[in-house]
């Protein structure tokens, strides 16, 4: 399927390079119609990279990347749920969701993330299974899971700490504070910064350079420089869901939900 | 490096310029979320917009609770 339309997002080959769109108002949140849509994509992902040399990942909205997991569904659904349940349900949307990280991740394909605004949670983790990130110079990066009594649960800390040093891993994931895209660029996660509304622009100037490299040298490249952290990310999940049978990630998220706040997205 | 004064100033001319509002009609004490009529994901962007105007960087936490220009422009200025 060379090209997809759905609710959240949308893709197309054109030239060689498969462009995913991110379209779900307000900020692209991962929830089950996304999850569902992106399998869909992991799905056919085999079959378009026949005909590809490059994967670019971007968003059509001005608010962000993406603003991560949705957790205003995440609430409800566990609203008059057992416990158990509630967990099991958890477990198996990170387990998805992390088949579709690992098939991207894994990808034989050049992937990018062309980035901009809100990249938090999630959407974080999503931009780190890409090979290069290209970042809007209004760009921002965080992870605010631990304000909600809980990790990164889509694979980020295993896939942040393959790609940086562990006092930039933990200065993020402990304080909770976000990053600009200049800051991500001097601690080596972002390959370039460009000026707003230009990262798609400039990743398909990359994907366009990428084109003319043999595709097998180029995979086995990927193949040989980033592997991918199966043992930690399956610990992740593990840990994520240890911690989201504590009673204060339900706290949290009631919190965040309920909240009137006007700064609901700063940890 | 701008006194205290030139950045709140700073501050204010760009905040009026990014939302559209006219200049005067802002003062230092307002709550900028009210009078900019903005919602957490443009704060995110107005802090960014800061970070590089003044080259600085602004940890999220120093500014939570922050919602009025003079208080906003002392944490600026703290890291000028």
């Amino acid at each position: 399927m060379n090209q997809f339309k759905g609710q959240a997002l949308s893709w197309e080959l054109k030239n060689g390079v498969i462009e995913l769109a991110l379209n779900r108002e307000p900020c692209n949140e991962i929830g089950s119609s996304t999850l569902a849509e992106l399998e869909k994509f992991a799905s056919a992902l085999k079959e378009l990279e026949n005909n590809a040399h490059a994967l670019i990942l971007y968003s059509t909205l001005k608010s962000g990347f993406c603003a991560g997991a949705d957790l205003r569904e995440l609430y409800r659904g566990a609203q008059g749920m057992e416990k158990q349940s509630a967990a099991r349900g958890v477990r198996e949307f990170l387990e998805r969701i992390h088949r579709v990280m690992n098939a991207i991740d894994g990808s034989p394909l050049t992937t990018i993330a062309a980035v901009n605004g809100v990249t938090f949670g999630g959407g974080f983790e999503l931009a780190l299974v890409c090979d290069l990130i290209i970042a809007d110079k209004m760009a921002r990066f965080c992870f605010p899971e631990l304000r909600l009594g809980l990790i990164p649960g889509f694979g980020g800390v295993p896939r942040l700490k393959r790609d940086l040093g562990n006092a930039v891993v933990r200065d993020l994931l402990l304080t909770g504070r976000s990053f600009n895209a200049t800051k991500a660029q001097q601690v080596g996660l972002v390959s370039q910064v460009v000026g707003e509304g230009e990262s798609l622009k400039a990743a398909r100037g990359a994907a366009a350079q990428l084109g003319k490299f043999d595709r097998r040298t180029a995979a086995a490249a990927k193949k040989f420089i980033k592997p991918i952290p199966y043992e930690e990310l399956r610990q992740e999940i593990d840990i994520f869901c240890e911690l989201f049978a504590q009673p204060a990630v339900e706290a949290g998220l009631k919190k965040f939900v309920e909240s009137k706040d006007a700064q609901p997205y700063l940890p | 490096m701008p006194d205290s004064k030139q950045t709140l100033e700073e501050i204010l001319n760009l905040a009026a310029a990014q939302f559209k509002v006219p200049r005067e009609k802002l003062t230092p004490d307002d709550d900028f979320f009210k009078t900019l009529g903005i919602d957490s994901l443009q704060a995110l962007d107005l802090l960014t917009r800061l970070e590089h105007h003044f080259n600085v960087e602004l940890p999220d936490y120093e500014l939570q609770g922050v919602s009025d220009f003079r208080t906003l422009a002392g944490r600026i200025q703290a890291r000028l």
